[in-house]
């Protein structure tokens, strides 16, 4: 495989609404930014491309098939190769991977991975609908289909059996929500506390209004290059560019039905699923007692295809203690709980202990006031964009939405595209983003490392 | 923050006036300002849905009887039947699932997707049964929905079927035992 970089990516500004532009017109938009930030007309770009992956999630939402070659001929980029990929809500991470194996590969030496979801085309009632059809439709969409009552009955378990609280998921909902207050691309800007979040309508008990992603619409692109490609777009730009390294990527899956999660023997977890930073005898001690305890993995609690995701991805970028070794990450927020299981499963606290790690402080931001009273200092900054709950998550696009922040923040670049500089990880050397689908269904990590 | 037990607006809706005309500048170089066009297009589907190899899990509830499946090669025994064994690839066998459980987690919506909106709030439960190695997701009834609790994990359940089947899931539900 050869070095993949991420070049430039460009996000749409995330809104309930984009009535003023068609899908296409969306992603144009995300794709002038991202060329502007390198100094490339389009008709120099488009030269430079050798091809596309499409990324967007349901085609009921446009009411349109093959809407991604519109996009392709809309950005000037046929005859080119192109095509697109879907897998629910990591649809926008699927689409960044496509485009490194694209590149890695040796089959394109440029790849522009875009993607777009257009959702207000129908009532939120009707989303939520669409959504839900990503469920089995013979034995789970009947019974009541709704994502956030998926994801209600995920965090009810955990809460009993691990002991997790509203208010730890609260933390969530804070951190990413204060922290969008500083991105311009985010959808919401809001200055809420916990009590905001508990007092919130109950969406999905006990899950608020305040601990779920809204529907978006909007659009994200992300350029990846070889060295090959990277210096023909340096050549045309006139100018030397800040080197960011995709450096693993990992994908995991597991069953579409909630109700079909094996419940896994000790064993069976370190033999497959246990991370490097999890052997040491300490964590097989915990673990051998939550076993005992009767916690069984994956169960509904937690995401194994998310674990066997970052496994790989760290297996490959060769991370061994991923809160020490990785800077931020920008995960799938779709819910707080969600937040919170994927602490568990990208290893950055063990299973079972993602609750009381939402309210460390660990995963904060440095300089940013909360109105919380954290215990420990920041230590690996998760979303500091804002996250799928602040942002928006206009499916398709929210995969890339969180891989130009990454490129962004390890370009050290925030300052520039946000207009201010509180989001800026000081010093950020590595990133991870996570992309997750279903309940648990796709997940994608990839990791971005600043090259010297 | 408002408070949003008391609703400061109306709900949207898609019913309404159907415009046949709109207000068009002299100059086109006034377009570029133009509001966005936005129209209603309606899209009715009725799909002819095959259970296919499922087929016997909805005539089973027809009968009172619920079933899910075992795999003939490793012995893992579904709650939610399906016919390939997830853990081994074997094929698998009809069982008959007891029809007493536990609630294994829970949820209660009170929005949903527009099909369920008028049943809101409901109770979703994913049930586990003795000796069965996974879940089956149902509604729970006979519980307050107002008052949720965590104790509710762990709570005896019995299975009830409706008498005139819609061959639906939703034919079996689940009421404290």
């Amino acid at each position: 495989m050869r070095p993949v970089y991420a070049v430039t990516g460009g996000v749409s500004k995330f809104a309930k609404a984009r009535p003023d532009r068609t899908f296409q017109a969306l992603v144009k938009e995300a794709y002038d930014y991202a060329l502007k930030d390198i100094g490339l007309e389009p008709r120099q770009a488009n030269d430079l491309v050798d091809g596309t992956v499409g990324s967007y999630f349901s085609d009921h939402f446009q009411r349109q098939l093959m809407s991604a070659i519109m996009v392709q001929d809309y950005l000037g980029l046929v005859p080119k190769p192109g095509h697109r990929v879907e897998g629910g809500g990591a649809t926008g991470g699927l689409c960044f991977q496509e485009a490194w194996k694209a590149v890695a590969g040796g089959d394109m030496d440029v790849c522009l991975a875009y993607g777009f979801e257009t959702m207000s085309h129908v009532q939120t009632w009707k989303g939520n609908e669409f959504i839900a059809l990503a469920s089995d439709v013979s034995f789970d969409y009947p019974v009541g289909g709704f994502y956030s009552g998926y994801y209600a009955m995920m965090v009810t378990r955990h809460m009993k059996e691990f002991g997790t609280t509203v208010e730890q998921m609260a933390h969530v909902s804070v951190k990413n929500h204060i922290n969008a207050i500083y991105n311009p691309y985010a959808q919401k800007h809001l200055r809420i506390t916990i009590r905001d979040v508990r007092e919130a309508p109950v969406v999905a008990w006990p899950l608020t209004r305040l601990d779920i992603c809204t529907m978006s619409d909007g659009a994200a692109c992300a350029i990846l290059a070889s060295e090959e490609g990277l210096a023909r777009i340096e050549k045309a730009a006139g100018r030397s560019l800040p080197k960011v390294r995709v450096t693993g990527i990992g994908r995991g899956t597991d069953a579409m039905r909630m109700a079909d999660r094996p419940h896994q023997s000790f064993e069976d977890f370190y033999r497959y699923n246990a991370l490097p930073n999890e052997q040491d005898a300490d964590s097989r001690a915990y673990y051998k007692d939550l076993w005992d305890r009767g916690f069984r993995y994956p169960g509904v609690h937690s995401f194994r295809a998310g674990r066997m995701a970052s496994r790989q991805a760290y297996q490959r970028a060769e991370v061994t203690d991923p809160l020490n070794q990785i800077d931020f990450v920008e995960l799938h927020d779709a819910y707080t709980s969600s937040e919170i299981q994927t602490y568990e499963d990208m290893g950055l606290c063990r299973y079972g202990e993602g609750g009381r790690f939402a309210e460390s402080g660990l995963a904060f931001m440095p300089g940013i006031e909360y109105g919380l009273d954290l215990p420990q200092r920041p230590k690996c900054s998760v979303n500091p964009s804002g996250g799928l709950i602040a942002c928006g998550h206009p499916v398709g696009a929210s995969g890339l939405m969180q891989a130009v922040f990454a490129i962004w923040q390890l370009q050290g670049a925030i300052g520039r595209h946000f207009g201010n500089d509180r989001l800026q990880v000081r010093g950020a050397r590595r990133g991870a983003i996570h992309s997750h689908a279903g309940t648990g269904t796709y997940v994608t990590v990839s990791i971005l490392e600043k090259e010297d | 923050m408002e408070n949003h037990d008391i609703p400061t607006r109306p709900e949207e809706t898609l019913d309404g006036t159907v415009v046949f005309n709109v207000p068009f500048p002299k100059d086109l170089k006034d377009l570029a300002g133009m509001a966005p066009v936005i129209v209603k297009q309606p899209y009715h589907i009725d799909y002819i849905h095959s259970y296919g190899q499922d087929s016997p899990f909805f005539a089973g509830l027809a009968n009172r009887r619920l079933l899910g499946s075992r795999c003939t090669a490793c012995g893992h025994t579904f709650g939610t039947p399906r016919m390939s064994c997830m853990a081994c690839g074997g094929d698998c066998e009809w069982v008959e699932l007891p029809q007493e459980g536990r609630v294994h987690t829970f949820t209660v919506c009170h929005f949903g997707s527009e099909e369920f909106l008028p049943e809101c709030p409901y109770v979703l439960a994913l049930v586990e049964f003795e000796g069965v190695d996974t879940l089956f997701l149902t509604r729970l009834l006979g519980v307050d929905p107002a008052r949720p609790s965590l104790d509710w994990i762990g709570m005896k359940v019995r299975a009830k079927f409706r008498r005139l089947s819609r061959f639906k899931p939703t034919d079996v539900w689940f009421v404290p035992a």
